[in-house]
């Protein structure tokens, strides 16, 4: 059994009993000591790699919230308003304007041979460009004879030509749904408003139906994404877990070059919750070293940007009727009594604060009936949550995973529109959480936003919102806080922190290596910080090599 | 004859958890009487379906006695609705039981996007024992206010379960809660299937004519040739005719044929290119239907 020993400028280890140290030992994919060379010397023959002479090594980041469809979106056109980097390490400029993004289109376009191919895109964001809505006319300037079809930043709504439009059957006039809007000749505008009317022209613009879950390709390049932001461990939050999609996850993840632990949830859909239950206890079984089933995934509510999240009084700021339920109480009751029996954990999305309130109101008896007192149960987003939430979570031993990139993104929307200021103040109360003991980790949420767990972190230490200003000073979090956030904190969130989360001996030799030390830059600079690859199950992987 | 150009009809149930939303789907699937139905769920439940229907089932389809169909849709409706629409042979008519907490209105709305379907109906069950409570509940009540508020057929179920004081009130209070529906009492939800599906004018499909049972009495009428089709439904669901639901082959003063097709006061016409004969059907309560007025108005005398 070699041993390599791991020179590093700083290990910053996130394990209080040694903060920090300069060498880290590891044998069979796992941390043998870490400590000064001479601390690690006794454990016999080694061998010293200086790769990572000049560089920080930190525990290899998780993120507790993100969907692998990412990796399959890059290879859609990239309309976002922010720069971003694919797969490749290629940084896409950021579209300032409409015509920008047409413009991106036509390029993308004349790519193509096929005249009748669709063109997808992705991330269109027209709350940055003063609400100015994109019209099926616009996007007939790029083709008229392909479908083409804009995926908005918040995954809720879609933007077509009219050939997509007319291959759907909807180029018509009499179409009355409030997710169309319509033209002054009483043609849809080719806004797409919602889920249910996406579905119907999805396929005709190259969305497939189940775009949620990544295809082998997709799965690969969302890997790559991972390397180049730090990542060793990540969700993929509400995956189908098909047969299929199981089958070929286990063969990508075991493919002795792939970088990540990937940890699926199953979503709560299709089945009841008994055969949910069941059908989760069976794919645990079938976990491997770095594909980890076993979990489930509910979604409580919708979104508040979309008006759909379940708020409590006084309900939204512009007066805004109250959002959708997903499930019915009776449900989530159903689910947290089977999966406390069976020993299985449950992650629920909810981001209104109404939604945070039910969830508590019904794990409470259901932890009665199912004592587990290690159940780790975690409330995803809970982006409106009090204090007094915050003790109950406390109280009943759950976890929270907080937007954190969200008050970024959509902070000033929250202030103006959807919340108003006092409830966009305490949007995403890392502090809160803190302060009141609840576990927490931290989340992209990507493809919602780009991965990368430094710059989530910069998120909730600043808070600071897109229009740069800073929303909710007593919410901020110190940087040894946050960092904690994103690698011990999210590990909690998955019960992994026994072998993930820091850098101590017993764990696996996962590691961030990063060419700034994020203690030391300063505030401003955690989301600029250097990634230059990882260490995965002790496996060297650098972003130049991809 | 063939079916193939007449719009899909698809009647959405509606409802809060426990309010007989199952019950009723298998009350239908027992009643089918030849009708090809095809039925879509979210999910197969332990009762989804009675087990004695059940002829084979697979991981999303359900095999039932006489022909009927049972899916299972997750989340994405659409897709189910527009595979239901591509199989062959095409369903008579589609049915679908909707999550306790979707609001059956949205579903009408996705529906309304989609080629070759036509709503037939939003049909809302109540729970004479806890609908009030629950639509005071902190969480689920505006939920299933909205829900009520969609209805257009609201079948106030379990009926046993409450005294007579009880149920005038809510009787009262459940038609300001869905102004327009027409309230159907009931208890198992032991309702005639035509209350909820409305008629078949399908020859061969059922026995038009012959709808009358304790609580309904119904009509079939042939409006005289060259009507204005628009006009004549507006009235049917308007007037004072009693008519519960209605649904006919009619020719328009231009000659075209025309389907048309009336749930409680709300009316539809659509377009039709196939040859039919002209009937109406009209469902009302017995007592109510009027059928003296409804002859007059449709220009027809009452056969038989």
């Amino acid at each position: 059994m070699s041993i390599t020993v791991y020179s590093a400028k700083k290990i910053i280890t996130i394990n209080p009993g040694k903060p920090t140290a300069t060498h880290v030992a590891v044998r069979d994919g796992r941390i043998l000591g870490v400590g000064t060379l001479g601390d690690l010397e006794p454990w016999g023959e080694y061998r010293l790699d200086e790769t990572f002479a000049d560089k920080i090594i930190m525990p290899g980041l998780i993120e507790g919230h993100a969907h692998t469809m990412e990796g399959t979106l890059w290879r859609y056109v990239y309309c976002g308003y922010f720069d971003r980097v694919d797969p490749d390490g290629k940084t896409w400029d950021g579209l300032k304007t409409i015509d920008a993004v047409i413009a991106r289109l036509k390029e993308a376009d004349e790519k193509l041979s096929d005249p009748d191919a669709p063109l997808p895109g992705w991330q269109l964001d027209p709350i940055y460009m003063n609400n100015e809505r994109v019209s099926r006319h616009q996007l007939d300037q790029v083709s008229s004879t392909r479908p083409i079809g804009i995926l908005h930043a918040s995954g809720h709504i879609m933007n077509v030509n009219s050939r997509a439009l007319e291959l759907a059957g909807l180029l018509k006039t009499g179409i009355n749904h409030p997710g169309i809007p319509l033209g002054e000749d009483g043609l849809p505008t080719g806004e797409l408003k919602s889920p249910e009317v996406m579905t119907p022209v999805g396929p005709h613009v190259g969305f497939d139906r189940a775009m949620t879950d990544a295809d082998e390709r997709g799965l690969r390049d969302f890997a790559k994404l991972c390397v180049r932001t730090g990542v060793t461990t990540i969700t993929d939050l509400a995956s189908r877990l098909t047969d299929e999609s199981v089958a070929m996850m286990l063969r990508v993840t075991g493919e002795d070059n792939f970088p990540a632990c990937i940890v699926p949830l199953r979503f709560f859909m299709g089945q009841t919750p008994k055969e949910l239950v069941e059908n989760v206890s069976a794919l645990k079984k079938q976990s491997t070293e770095r594909l980890r089933l076993g979990r489930i995934k509910v979604v409580a509510d919708g979104s508040i940007q979309g008006f759909s999240a379940r708020l409590r009084w006084p309900g939204y700021h512009n007066g805004a009727p109250n959002g959708l339920w997903y499930v019915t109480p009776e449900q989530i009751s159903e689910i947290f009594n089977l999966a406390l029996e069976a020993g299985i954990q449950v992650h629920i999305h909810t981001n209104g604060d109404q939604a945070t309130e039910l969830v508590l109101d019904r794990l409470g008896p259901a932890l009665q009936s199912q004592p587990n007192p290690d159940h780790r149960f975690t409330l995803q987003h809970c982006q409106l949550a009090d204090s007094a939430q915050f003790r109950r979570m406390r109280n009943q031993g759950m976890c929270v995973n907080l937007f954190a990139n969200h008050h970024f993104y959509w902070g000033d929307e929250h202030y103006r529109l959807t919340v108003g200021p006092e409830r966009a103040e305490r949007m995403n109360a890392c502090r809160t959480a803190l302060d009141n003991d609840v576990p927490m980790a931290i989340h992209s949420d990507a493809p919602v936003t780009p991965l990368g767990p430094l710059f989530t972190a910069w998120c909730a230490v600043n808070r600071i919102t897109a229009s740069g200003r800073v929303q909710g000073e007593s919410e901020k979090i110190n940087v040894d806080e946050a960092l904690r956030a994103i690698t011990i904190g999210a590990a909690y969130t998955l019960h992994m922190d026994d072998e993930v989360g820091s850098i101590e001996v017993g764990k696996r030799a996962d590691f961030a290596i990063l060419g700034d030390d994020p203690t030391q830059v300063g505030v401003d600079g955690l989301k600029d910080i250097e990634v230059w690859g990882t260490v995965q199950g002790g496996r060297i992987f650098s972003k130049a090599d991809l | 004859m063939t079916n193939l150009e007449i719009p899909l009809p698809v009647t959405t149930i509606g409802g809060y958890l426990g309010s007989g939303k199952t019950t009723l789907v298998n009350h239908l699937l027992r009643n089918a009487n030849g009708l090809h139905l095809a039925v879509l769920v979210n999910e197969f439940g332990e009762l989804a379906i009675d087990e004695d229907l059940i002829e084979v089932k697979s991981d999303d389809i359900i095999s039932i006695a006489g022909g009927c169909i049972c899916c299972s849709f997750g989340n994405d409706l659409t897709s189910a609705l527009i595979d239901l629409g591509k199989m062959t042979p095409r369903p008579d008519h589609i049915v679908i039981e909707s999550s306790g907490v979707s609001i059956p209105g949205a579903i009408v709305n996705t529906l309304s996007l989609l080629e070759g379907f036509q709503s037939n109906g939003i049909v809302v069950l109540a729970d004479a024992d806890s609908v009030m409570a629950n639509a005071n509940d902190k969480y689920v009540g505006d939920t299933i206010t909205r829900q009520l508020a969609d209805a257009e057929i609201l079948i106030l179920n379990k009926l046993d379960l409450v005294g007579v004081t009880e149920r005038t009130g809510l009787e009262n209070w459940l038609l300001e809660m869905a102004p327009g529906a027409v309230l159907i009492p009931a208890k198992h939800c032991q309702v005639t299937p035509d209350a909820v599906l409305g008629g078949v004018l399908s020859p061969g499909k059922g026995s038009p004519g012959n709808h009358a049972d304790e609580l309904f009495d119904s009509i079939v009428l042939e409006p005289v040739v060259g009507v204005n089709v628009e006009n004549l439904a507006r009235e049917l669901a308007s007037g004072p005719y009693g008519v519960v639901r209605a649904k006919g082959f009619v020719a328009d003063h231009d000659g075209k044929r025309k389907l048309l097709h009336i749930v409680a006061n709300r009316w539809h016409v659509s377009d039709v290119s196939n040859d039919v004969a002209s009937a109406i059907i009209c469902l009302g309560f017995r007592g109510q239907l009027d059928k003296k007025a409804l002859g007059k108005c449709l220009g027809s005398t009452i056969p038989g």
